[in-house]
């Protein structure tokens, strides 16, 4: 009987410390130090309107903005609220067939050559805010037809925006598609 | 492999190292009661515990009164959980409003947390209040861990300790655990992630519009992330704040995020390995466990990495770049994706950056069979350590079997009931695995709820089964678990993968203190040379084998045939 009590109480002793002082403390601490961060990495237009989050990916259809890969998320696509992949494994007939439905969308838009993996295949979060370095320079021409903007100068903010290898170890170089599109509109609106 | 990715191992690898040793020391100290640099400040906090608690710090508790107090312990918690899930929408900070738990998921999820397993039949952004993510989730994630290592404890009592009955106090254990290890690396931790980009608030979901005009309007999630991120990974949870798990930005926003929680995954597990050395005293001993563990993780990422960057040759095929993206992220990259599928599956934690169902079938079958190890690769907190020192027992008994020698580990003579408890510890989760799967097979919901046809289906039960009787918590995610069967079947399999072994444990730790030293002779088989590593994985990978591979050559074997003969 005395076990059920000490139970019982050190569990709530422990509830209050672990899941109300330790949670706050972060909060308070996060939010001091790294307010912008803590509250979402959010990207505010001047009206002061949500856009979204530099962390998040976001559907972009149109051939004047840099695409995205594609996103497998419930509803619709970068669907914010129901992240996650599209768990088809490898054999998967709907795998198939909609890669083979990917490569055929990027020809139209004259790919040449051999496509990058994260054009065609679907990211693991279905928000991935990032695409390779080469996924982004095979749609400078599409972007710059489609804006009347010189190449070179689309090519150039691909470049400047490509971030490298983090501390020059860890991860993959990659482009952020919702900062290389603002950035876009800042250039030629 | 190229060379930037075994420069990405190594790189952890040496990380881990530089570690092992102070970590583990510290740890061995706050078990043995000594006084740490860390005390001035939380002793106050852990005599004000024990004082809420009706706790004497000064009880000594016998293998079955330990027990006890653990599955009391884990049956309030579990009933705890149970009933905040059920109240969710009468409970506070829900600013999304979200109703409560339907009973069998609750259920589910209960167990699952209070497992260790984190398994989940949900997706959190879409599910759990901020009120269940911290006072609940986040609260079960740190005494889950904790609860793990104190039987581990309690087992290298059971080794050092000499004709006594007394394995220590389970609740000066927790306790300890709790503040003196866990709380003050996840506070270090929180923060780092924090300072990378996880978020950490109570705000209500963000409406945004996005860039292209007309787009559809996005809720942005929000809430308490990094605080939960932090233990999720320190502890071996694995249980995801949002559905996408530490694939999702908010999560895991960059390659540094990355590694630091592949790291936070491994660091208690690997670091008990010395704890366990110098609680034994002969550190050579622990390292024996931590090497036999190194070898099997860097056999099982040399496969996957290879797998996945051979990837799938029916779109490689399409004129794609080779290597497979599906359900990957772009910062991780294929390797920074592989050793956190490998690091996640050897240890019990089980979080995920990327889908385990899309890996190709190699590679799926690289990270099942690290489940399917029993989790002794480095393993759960505590569980990995405890299930590997019985397989050592095992490996003892083996050799002396067959060399004709009286079977010793550590002093202690090994009789028939370390035998039996071993065989319990190491089994049970391969029995769960073999038959709950095989009753999936005959249940048509079961069956339906496959999202994937053929081979990978049935590689998606087992995969289930297994990462639940192993308290891992991965899952390969197209399976629909949230149906009746999977809800509470899954239960049963979480429990008894982790109570029967805790149980053994502890009463083989019991029966190991009543017996007495014996010095090391010449007929004693020496445990901390490499032939004993060698031995000892040798038996870890003999009796998986057996075990589980006619279900894996139906799973993902058959697959990869299919898959490479392009059907």
């Amino acid at each position: 009987m005395n076990n059920v009590k000490s139970a019982v109480l050190l569990f709530l002793g422990l509830t209050l410390l672990l899941g109300g002082a330790y949670p706050a403390a972060m909060t308070v601490a996060a939010n001091l130090l790294f307010p912008q961060k803590a509250q979402g990495s959010l990207v505010v237009a001047p009206d002061g309107k949500v856009i979204g989050s530099l962390l998040l990916g976001q559907s972009f259809t149109e051939p004047r903005f840099f695409w995205p890969r594609p996103s497998a998320t419930a509803g619709f696509g970068y669907n914010p609220l129901a992240s996650g992949g599209s768990n088809f494994g490898p054999t998967h007939p709907e795998l198939l067939r909609q890669t083979e439905e990917r490569v055929r969308q990027w020809r139209l838009t004259g790919a040449t050559g051999e496509i990058p993996a994260d054009l065609v295949y679907a990211s693991a979060s279905g928000l991935d805010p990032h695409i390779s370095p080469a996924a982004a320079l095979l749609q400078v021409e599409r972007v710059a037809r489609a804006r009347n903007m010189n190449a070179e100068k689309v090519h150039a903010l691909v470049l400047s925006l490509t971030e490298g290898r983090q501390a020059g170890l860890f991860g993959e170089p990659r482009v952020n598609v919702l900062a290389l599109n603002l950035a876009l509109e800042q250039l030629a609106p | 492999m190229n060379a930037y990715d075994w420069q990405q191992m190594l790189l952890l690898f040496a990380a881990l190292l530089l570690l092992v040793k102070p970590l583990g020391a510290y740890m061995a100290k706050v078990y043995q009661g000594e006084t740490t640099f860390a005390a001035p400040l939380l002793r106050p906090c852990e005599n004000l515990l024990y004082m809420l608690g009706r706790i004497n710090k000064a009880d000594d508790m016998d293998w079955k009164q330990y027990a006890g107090a653990l599955l009391l312990f884990n049956l309030v918690c579990c009933a705890a959980l149970m009933a905040m899930l059920l109240t969710q929408h009468l409970l506070p900070l829900n600013p999304q409003q979200l109703p409560a738990f339907p009973w069998q998921l609750a259920l589910n999820t209960a167990v699952s947390f209070v497992t260790n397993t984190n398994w989940q039949n949900y997706g959190g952004e879409s599910t759990a209040s901020y009120f269940t993510q911290t006072a609940g989730m986040t609260v079960h994630n740190f005494v889950s861990a904790a609860t793990g290592m104190t039987v581990a404890i309690a087992l290298i009592r059971g080794f050092v300790r000499r004709k006594t009955a007394l394995l220590g106090n389970f609740w000066v254990d927790l306790v300890r655990t709790v503040l003196y290890i866990l709380l003050p690396i996840s506070c270090v931790a929180a923060l780092f992630l924090a300072s990378q980009g996880v978020i950490q608030n109570f705000a209500a979901y963000k409406t945004a519009a996005p860039l292209q005009a007309g787009g559809l309007a996005m809720q942005i999630p929000m809430g308490p992330v990094a605080s939960q991120e932090a233990i999720k990974e320190l502890g071996t949870n694995g249980g995801g704040f949002f559905n996408a798990n530490s694939a999702h930005p908010f999560e895991n926003p960059t390659p540094l995020t990355n590694f630091a929680e592949i790291f936070l995954i491994l660091l208690i597990p690997a670091s008990l390995t010395y704890t366990f050395g110098v609680m034994a005293g002969n550190t050579r001993q622990g390292w024996g466990l931590f090497i036999a563990m190194l070898l099997l993780l860097t056999a099982a990422f040399a496969v996957l990495q290879w797998a996945e960057s051979s990837g799938n040759p029916a779109i490689s095929g399409l004129g794609v770049q080779s290597g497979n993206m599906e359900g990957k992220e772009v910062r991780f990259g294929l390797v920074g994706s592989n050793l956190f599928a490998v690091v996640t599956t050897a240890t019990s934690c089980g979080a995920v950056n990327a889908m385990h169902d899309s890996l190709t079938p190699l590679g799926g079958l690289a990270t099942l069979s690290l489940i399917l190890t029993g989790e002794v690769v480095f393993g759960g907190v505590g569980s990995g350590l405890y299930t590997m020192l019985a397989f050592a027992v095992i490996a003892v008994f083996v050799s002396g079997l067959m060399i004709g020698r009286t079977p010793e580990y550590l002093g202690k003579k090994i009789e028939v009931r370390e035998i039996w408890m071993s065989i319990l510890t190491v089994l049970t989760a391969g029995v769960v695995v073999l038959v709950f799967s095989g009753a999936a097979l005959l249940v048509p919901s079961a069956v339906t709820s496959m999202s994937n046809p053929g081979a990978h289906g049935l590689s998606e039960v087992l995969y289930a089964f297994a990462s639940m009787a192993n308290n891992n918590g991965s899952a390969f995610a197209g399976l629909n678990g949230n149906i009746p069967f999977y809800n509470l079947l899954g239960a049963a399999a979480m429990l008894i993968g982790r109570y029967v072994p805790v149980v053994a444990v502890l009463a083989m730790a019991g029966s190991l203190a009543e017996k007495k030293y014996i010095p090391p002779s010449l007929g004693t088989l020496p445990t901390d040379r490499a032939p004993f590593v060698l031995w000892l994985i040798l038996v870890i990978v003999v009796v998986g084998a057996l075990t589980f591979f006619p279900a894996l050559a139906m799973g993902p074997i058959a697959e990869h045939l299919l898959m490479t003969g392009g059907k």
